[in-house]
């Protein structure tokens, strides 16, 4: 009987001995399902190979993304020891004590200096100029545009395009002739359409979309600092902005309802638009010619400007950060400090991954590696994000809310549909103590 | 008074020899399924009780407020989530008539003598056995006003079902009716095969038409079984998520349970998203009681 239980002892002494060795070797980074995703994977496998430590990216579909990964937080789990979370997480991760602080890290590593400025300000501060940072750059994104360049290069289209609107058929320099060129590819009788548009409404697409058109009007969501939305909001200037996007709406296929970055993408595969709208973590697929038959002749262009000449996009993108419940906090921080190293940074780039790393960034070598990285490039250093607060998502329901209906149905006005958006952000803000 | 009911054990059984008793043995199979009742639906619906009067949020560390019935007031107050009702009666209403009509009506196909009869059986219940995220994924791509063969198949071109706000809620309902009224079908069958055949004859003799037959005769003796399939859908229905998720995002199929999961797990009211919860189940529970105080009614008669 002594015999069983000390060899039982033992046996649970060995495999618990076992378990944590392995478990100081062994990193988790949680992100969304995407080809990023599998590119960090590559990437980190060459981290195994150098130090031993093995490093899994574990993914989930984008639609539960945010769901799996807070549910995670908030019982304190310890399953991620990395997440590469959406932007507008951080006021909600830091707050609530979900990321660890990384303003140290980052003032040793002068990364406010080494990454773009518009990545350090979105995907890593918060509160906006506090100082304080609680990720590090990991995946620049924007939302670019993509185009059909034969359909725009055919000489028959380019005549006929000129005698209707008296300029010449390019890829668009502003929203207006976005309008055109989607209004004239737009025929339906031939199953071809003007344009692809984000549409969806269960998380940020649609909110995305119609960001792109309000920075480029020269618009804004409201004050981030003061948390002001009235008269910014429903600013002339969102007004004409999301009046535009619906009238966008118009040239788009037909059950344009629901549509992200999956069908948009189809919509320029399958030939169905002339123009789509996606981020350019995307475009690796369209250049590609095995999930693209029309990568030959796919263009791409950066967001055009609004009548006043503004030119902004939408962020995307996510940053790292280390998660506060993780047992292997300091292993983590170990990987970061090889992250951030500039021959990481350059071999991410090269991998497929979109890094914001300024001086990968600037590198002709990376903005002539692809026909869309100079418009990336370009569009780095003029992106705007979301609200980042705690309460971010109840502002992108009351935003999904508000807009959809009149985007995708033409009910109401736009000016109707923004008022009544200030008047929902106002009442959140007061709820939460925000605009005092 | 149970003991009584129960059959004794078998003297020479195994658990006899062991020693156990019939009430040990009771015991045994009962106690662990309450236990298990207690601590995965009882504890969480009081314990999400408390939760509904607080302000509590699940995604932060800050204590829970007491905030007394702010949070149902406030519900009750809000256009959108009437709205939401609105369309959850709506789709209840649609989705269940619509499955009684063909369920039935399937069911008095099938209860005649024809060939085959067991395998059309099978084959017509399938649509139920399917997961409802996949019926969900592969209606969507039936409804694709592109190549979807719906459209293809009634000459409706680029009909918008899914992304039309005034069709969408139609378009979920028709798939649900696709999928369950194999289900209340299969009720009726069973309800429709106990008709004594003698009252068909005491009919047939007395010269009642088919309608006299059909009202007289068939709905009467069917009706209760027919009530708990009604009863069983409605329930049903009214918790819709899945289909209705997976089909369309328009703010005209938000069935209840999707702002439900929208405020729960995406904006992490955790004590407002529990004062819906209660709100919801209140309402359930008020229209089951009607209903089963109307099957009682009919099972008198």
């Amino acid at each position: 009987m002594r015999k069983t239980i000390t060899g039982l002892l033992a046996g649970v002494g060995l495999m618990w001995a076992c378990g944590t060795s392995a478990q100081a070797q062994e990193l988790t980074i949680f992100w969304a399902e995407w080809d990023p995703a599998n590119y960090l994977q590559e990437l980190v496998n060459e981290y195994e190979a150098q130090t031993g430590v093995k490093v899994t990216v574990e993914t989930t579909p984008w639609a539960d993304f945010q769901t799996k990964a807070f549910t995670e937080f908030n019982s304190k789990g310890s399953a991620y020891d990395m997440v590469v979370g959406d932007s507008q997480w951080i006021g909600a991760a830091s707050e609530s004590g979900h990321y660890v602080d990384l303003t140290d890290f980052f003032n040793k590593h002068k990364l406010t200096e080494v990454m773009a400025p518009a990545t350090v300000k979105y995907y890593s501060e918060y509160p906006s100029n506090s100082g304080k940072y609680w990720s590090i750059p990991a995946e620049g994104d924007a939302v670019g545009w993509s185009y059909r360049k034969d359909w725009f290069e055919d000489p028959k289209e380019m005549q006929a395009f000129k005698a209707k609107y008296g300029y010449d058929l390019a890829p668009p320099k502003t929203w207006a002739e976005m309008r055109d060129i989607a209004e004239f590819f737009h025929r339906p009788d031939e199953k071809r359409y003007g344009i692809a548009i984000y549409t969806d409404n269960s998380y940020d697409g649609l909110v995305m979309g119609v960001e792109n058109a309000i920075f480029s009007y020269g618009g804004e969501l409201g004050d981030y600092q003061s948390y002001k939305v009235d008269g910014i909001v429903n600013s002339e200037k969102n007004v004409k902005a999301l009046e535009m996007y619906r009238e966008l709406y118009g040239f788009t296929p037909p059950g344009w309802a629901k549509t992200f970055f999956v069908e948009n993408n189809q919509a320029i595969t399958e030939n169905l638009a002339a123009m789509s709208m996606n981020y350019f973590a995307f475009f690796p697929a369209l250049v590609n010619e095995a999930s693209n038959p029309n990568a030959k002749v796919t263009g791409f262009f950066a967001n055009p400007a609004g009548p006043n000449g503004d030119q902004f996009a939408a962020l995307g993108g996510q940053g790292i950060s280390v998660v506060s419940y993780s047992d292997n906090q300091e292993e983590a921080m170990k990987f970061l400090e090889w992250f951030i190293k500039d021959e990481t940074q350059k071999r991410w780039a090269e991998l497929g991954g979109y890094t914001a790393s300024a001086k990968v960034l600037e590198s002709p070598e990376f903005q002539n590696a692809t026909p869309y990285n100079k418009a990336f490039y370009e569009t780095m250093f003029k992106v705007k994000d979301f609200w980042a607060t705690p309460e971010y998502a109840e502002l992108l329901i009351q935003m999904n809310q508000r807009i959809y209906p009149f985007v995708t149905a033409g009910q109401g006005t736009a000016k109707d549909a923004l008022d009544a958006l200030a008047a929902d952000w106002n009442a959140t803000f007061a709820k939460y103590g925000r605009n005092k | 008074m149970a003991t009584a009911v129960m059959t004794s054990l078998d003297t020479k059984s195994p658990a006899a020899s062991r020693g156990m008793s019939d009430i040990r043995i009771r015991n045994l199979f009962i106690i662990p399924t309450i236990l298990f009742l207690i601590v995965f639906n009882i504890f969480p619906l009081i314990y999400s009780l408390g939760y509904s009067f607080t302000d509590f949020r699940a995604s932060s560390n800050a204590p829970a407020n007491f905030v007394g019935l702010r949070n149902y007031r406030e519900l009750l107050n809000d256009p959108f989530i009437w709205a939401n009702f609105a369309i959850t009666a709506k789709y209840v209403i649609i989705s269940v008539s619509g499955q009684v009509i063909v369920g039935f009506g399937t069911a008095m196909l099938l209860n005649r003598d024809i060939p085959l009869k067991g395998l059309l059986t099978t084959l017509l219940l399938l649509p139920m056995m399917l997961s409802m995220a996949v019926v969900g994924l592969f209606w969507k791509l039936l409804y694709d006003p592109s190549f979807g063969i719906i459209n293809y198949a009634l000459g409706l071109g680029s009909f918008e079902w899914l992304s039309n706000p005034d069709m969408a809620l139609y378009a979920v309902a028709i798939t649900d009716i696709w999928m369950w009224s194999p289900f209340v079908m299969l009720l009726s069958l069973a309800g429709l095969s106990a008709v004594p055949k003698h009252l068909y004859e005491a009919a047939a003799i007395d010269r009642a038409g088919p309608f006299y037959t059909f009202f007289r005769i068939t709905l009467p003796l069917v009706a209760p079984i027919l009530m708990i399939a009604i009863i069983f859908r409605t329930m049903e229905a009214f918790k819709t998520f899945d289909l209705a998720y997976i089909l369309t995002s328009q703010p005209t199929t938000e069935v209840i349970s999707i702002r439900l999961y929208k405020m729960a797990f995406q904006e992490w009211q955790t004590g407002r998203s529990c004062a819906l919860a209660y709100i919801v189940l209140i309402m359930v529970l008020a229209i089951t009681n009607i209903y089963v105080k109307y099957l009682n009614k009919v099972k008198e008669r």
